[in-house]
């Protein structure tokens, strides 16, 4: 796209865009547009102007106009019910997620929305995760009216077909309950144990039997409620037929807790509850470390969160009505306004429409169509308002029908893949056998010791060391990832990043920048004059390629085009300041009945009848991508898989290497299966993608990773997402995901190094619980130590943030 | 001795009035959302011109809205 350079630069007072020749002045103040003016005069008549002081330019560009009825549908009772969270005689209480809430200025305007309409009672606001919980009388106002409010000072409330099916988010405290209550049992249980460690003297036994005693209580909320973190876990794991790195740390648990009551009881010693409740203490906080969710992302969205939650029909009396989505039916007549997305398959009845369905195929330039022909689902018009009659329900329709499938619903099954798993089994084998030779020994021996030794040894090797490296290099590498805006849904997909072999791309929006194609004219040179010229005529329409050859053409609005004609599919004609001038296909400009197959998107224009030429469009592909492919290309097999038509082929396979498998008309459907097929060739693959388009093989790949240009954006459901500008460093979040695995195994060798030390203590049968609550948390503090250096010290070395 | 114990049941209970302290905090959802909290204590209770509408205004315990605040401002 070409850069327009304005001699001037004024800045919107509100929203900071640039406000070109022309600024719209109110006040002293300039400002790019009339929606923007809008909102500083509302704020300004409620002496709310502190929004524009607290950051600069805190407002978006209201350039884009919100239609005047789009919130009409909250006035119906039905669609706006499960909108509503609770609601008596006088108070509403309603939760918005409002997308554009950025800055600290939105945070304190939409806390003082009650200053802007008497019947909102307050409004709180949840910055992280955008969202405005708002309690209004709805005696005085009503839930339509707090929307519109909303939107006239910028914050378009997003309503989805997503908020009709939405549960209550209920967010699991429970391991931060856990991991207190063990944190605080730990530490008091270590206190009270102290006094046995360097020893009390005869004569203070009723001392030492109150500690024990306290310490036995306190133990209690560790055994029975903290650990069952770890007892669900294994005991899910042990149902499905499968023994994971849960299983042998609760046998350890329950061997220590027993045996600790023995002695206490006994008389024969004061136990190993420190211990216990150190190492779930420790294991809880890896666990709550490595889950850590960033609640501004969702990783979840199906084409529900898409779909707006109501459309407009038209009732046989030809009254407008709105209409909730799951409540079409099949011959409803709905009105689609511009930029609306189609919900469901119908066929055109009235109206011009041009259907992008970037959003479903991938495909970058909206297509044409005429009355009586079928559009489906999940495109989105461009344009005029355009009628459909529903000829499939939306539960019918082709892409929720490919969202349906049965391969894409069930989840993919965790935690029971990592190699962690795998090795803990080892472990368990070889620390059982251990204490079956120690116990065999100490039979042969002295029989007395038996039991000490073979409980001494379960307790000292359980792989709580393997968890504890395993969970805290996970974490960590989990957030150096985030810095650099690289948000993975759970520590599995690491794994699943290090041992990929194939990497698939999607074309549009992920390797292409979608919205900026660089335009190219060959043919005659143009005088400026004429260039303008052509802008100006080309700004008449809503065609994206018409916007773009007026994106290129730049200033251009004061010349008057007269006679303005636009034959859809063809072209447009108009007369600017006496040149006649049309922008259309060959044969429109040509008037030649020939239809040339040419991949390659191309407008042609001509002067009073005459060709001059023509303007070639291309993607363009992000910025420093080369790079990054030469990187990946020795490593690994790249396959792009494009919804889009072969015109970038060439392109492409400059861009990709020969080698790279690119594939061209790609459906939905198609990718998935693709994907799939080498999944069964035992390839694990990694898939980029961006749109719906791409949201099965997203979520077929082993590891899916949606890239958005921002993560306010909208994303398919994935294991991982991505920020554009962040995709160039793909390469080395690889090589840091690699490490991850040896960081963890670095760390687990060394912890081994205590367990040797615990074992000898064991296996003779002298393992003291001093011993055992120095060991346990110096092998913990040292693998949280060498687990955060090795990572910052690989990112640090690898140039991440 | 006695003392001792005193002692030791007066620290476990300080302890555990701070688990509870914890255990509410997060309970209540202080730890939901991060990111507001610390901005919001940064901004005014009211702007300056609402502070002239009505000079001896009791403060405003919260930063969140106080109902009692609607004050109408006449604009010139």
């Amino acid at each position: 796209m070409q850069v327009q350079n304005y001699e001037t630069s004024v800045k919107c007072f509100h929203c900071g865009d640039d406000c070109g020749k022309h600024p719209v002045r109110k006040m002293g103040k300039n400002f790019c547009c009339d929606g923007c003016r809008m909102v500083y005069e509302i704020l300004n008549q409620n002496g709310l102007c502190d929004y524009y002081s607290i950051s600069q330019n805190p407002g978006l560009s209201r350039k884009i106009k919100v239609r005047e009825n789009k919130f009409a549908f909250l006035d119906e009772e039905a669609i706006a019910q499960p909108l509503i969270s609770f609601k008596d005689a006088t108070q509403t209480h309603v939760t918005f997620y409002l997308p554009q809430m950025h800055c600290s200025s939105c945070l304190w305007l939409l806390e003082n929305l009650h200053r802007l309409d008497e019947g909102i009672i307050t409004s709180k606001i949840n910055f992280a995760k955008k969202e405005a919980t708002v309690i209004f009388n709805h005696n005085v106002t009503s839930l339509r009216k707090v929307a519109e409010l909303l939107t006239s000072i910028g914050y378009e409330p997003y309503i989805s077909l997503k908020n009709l099916s939405e549960r209550k988010t209920f967010v699991d405290k429970s391991k931060t309950y856990k991991l207190g209550i063990a944190g605080f049992c730990f530490a008091n249980i270590m206190m009270l144990s102290f006094p046995d460690y360097f020893g009390l003297s005869s004569n203070e036994q009723q001392l030492q039997f109150v500690f024990r005693t306290i310490s036995i209580i306190l133990s209690l909320p560790v055994f029975f409620y903290s650990a069952t973190e770890f007892y669900n876990s294994a005991w899910k794991s042990l149902k499905h037929g499968f023994l994971n790195i849960d299983a042998p740390i609760v046998l350890a648990i329950f061997v220590t807790f027993i045996r600790s009551l023995y002695e206490i009881f006994s008389g024969t010693g004061s136990g190993y509850l420190d211990s216990m409740s150190g190492i779930v203490f420790f294991m809880l906080v890896g666990r709550v470390l490595q889950n850590k969710t960033y609640e501004q992302l969702s990783f979840e969205r199906d084409f529900t969160a898409y779909f707006p939650i109501a459309v407009t029909r038209i009732t046989k009396q030809n009254e407008e009505e709105p209409i909730a989505l799951p409540a079409i039916q099949l011959n409803d007549t709905l009105l689609i306004h511009n930029e609306e997305l189609i919900p469901a398959d119908g066929i055109i009845t009235r109206g011009k429409s041009l259907i992008d369905y970037s959003f479903v195929t991938g495909e970058s330039v909206p297509i044409q169509k005429e009355i009586g022909e079928i559009v489906y689902a999940g495109g989105k018009q461009v344009g005029g308002n355009i009628e459909i009659l529903v000829i499939k329900e939306v539960s019918q329709s082709y892409l929720t029908g490919l969202w349906n499938k049965d391969e894409l619903k069930k989840d993919k099954q965790y935690n029971e893949k990592s190699f962690v798993h795998l090795l803990s089994r080892y472990f368990t084998w070889m620390v059982l056998s251990v204490s079956f030779i120690a116990g065999i020994y100490w039979f042969n021996h002295d029989a007395a010791v038996m039991w000490n030794a073979v409980t001494a040894v379960l307790i000292v090797a359980c792989p709580c060391a393997l968890l504890l490296s395993n969970t805290f290099t996970n974490g960590n590498v989990l957030r150096v990832l985030s810095r650099n805006q690289f948000y993975l849904r759970n520590a599995q997909t690491i794994e699943e990043l290090a041992s990929a072999n194939v990497i698939v791309f999607d074309k549009t929006g992920t390797l292409t920048n979608g919205n900026y194609p660089d335009i190219f004219f060959d043919g005659q040179p143009l005088s400026n004059d004429l260039k303008i010229k052509i802008g100006a005529l080309a700004r008449q329409s809503a065609h994206p390629m018409s916007r773009a050859i007026a994106n290129w053409a730049g200033e251009g609005n004061h010349l008057q085009v007269n006679t303005f004609k636009e034959v859809s599919g063809f072209g447009i004609e108009g007369l600017v300041e006496d040149d006649f001038i049309a922008l259309g296909s060959l044969a429109y400009i040509t008037s030649s009945k020939t239809i040339l197959h040419n991949f390659e998107t191309a407008v042609y224009v001509s002067l009073q009848g005459k060709l001059l030429g023509r303007f070639t469009f291309q993607n363009h592909y992000r910025n420093n991508l080369e790079g990054l492919i030469n990187k990946l290309k020795n490593k690994y097999q790249l396959i792009v898989l494009s919804g889009d038509n072969e015109g970038e082929r060439n392109n492409l396979t400059k861009l990709m290497g020969n080698e790279a498998d690119i594939r061209f008309h790609q459906m939905p459907e198609d990718k998935l299966h693709f994907i799939k097929r080498l999944q069964q060739q035992g390839k694990k693959v990694i898939m980029i993608g961006d749109g719906l388009n791409d949201a099965g093989a997203l979520k077929q790949a082993d590891a899916g990773i949606a890239i958005t240009e921002d993560t306010n954006n909208f994303t398919p459901a994935s294991d991982a997402i991505l920020e554009a500008g962040s995709l160039t460093l793909l390469y080395t979040f690889i090589r840091l995901c690699k490490a991850n695995k040896r960081i963890v195994l670095a760390a687990f060798i060394i912890s081994i190094l205590y367990n040797f030390i615990g074992i000898y203590f064991a296996v003779t049968g002298a393992l003291s619980p001093m011993i055992a609550a120095i060991l346990m948390p110096c092998s913990s503090i040292s693998i949280v130590l060498i687990t955060f250096g090795f990572t910052n010290f690989s990112a640090w070395r690898m140039k991440l943030k | 001795m006695s003392v001792l114990i005193l002692l030791l049941i007066a620290s476990i209970t300080i302890a555990a009035i701070f688990l509870v302290a914890f255990l509410w905090s997060v309970k209540s959802g202080q730890y939901d959302d991060e990111v507001s909290p610390p901005m919001r204590m940064l901004f005014d209770d009211a702007t300056p011109k609402e502070k002239e509408a009505s000079p001896p205004k009791i403060p405003a315990a919260s930063g969140i809205s106080v109902l009692t605040n609607k004050i109408k401002i006449h604009q010139p």
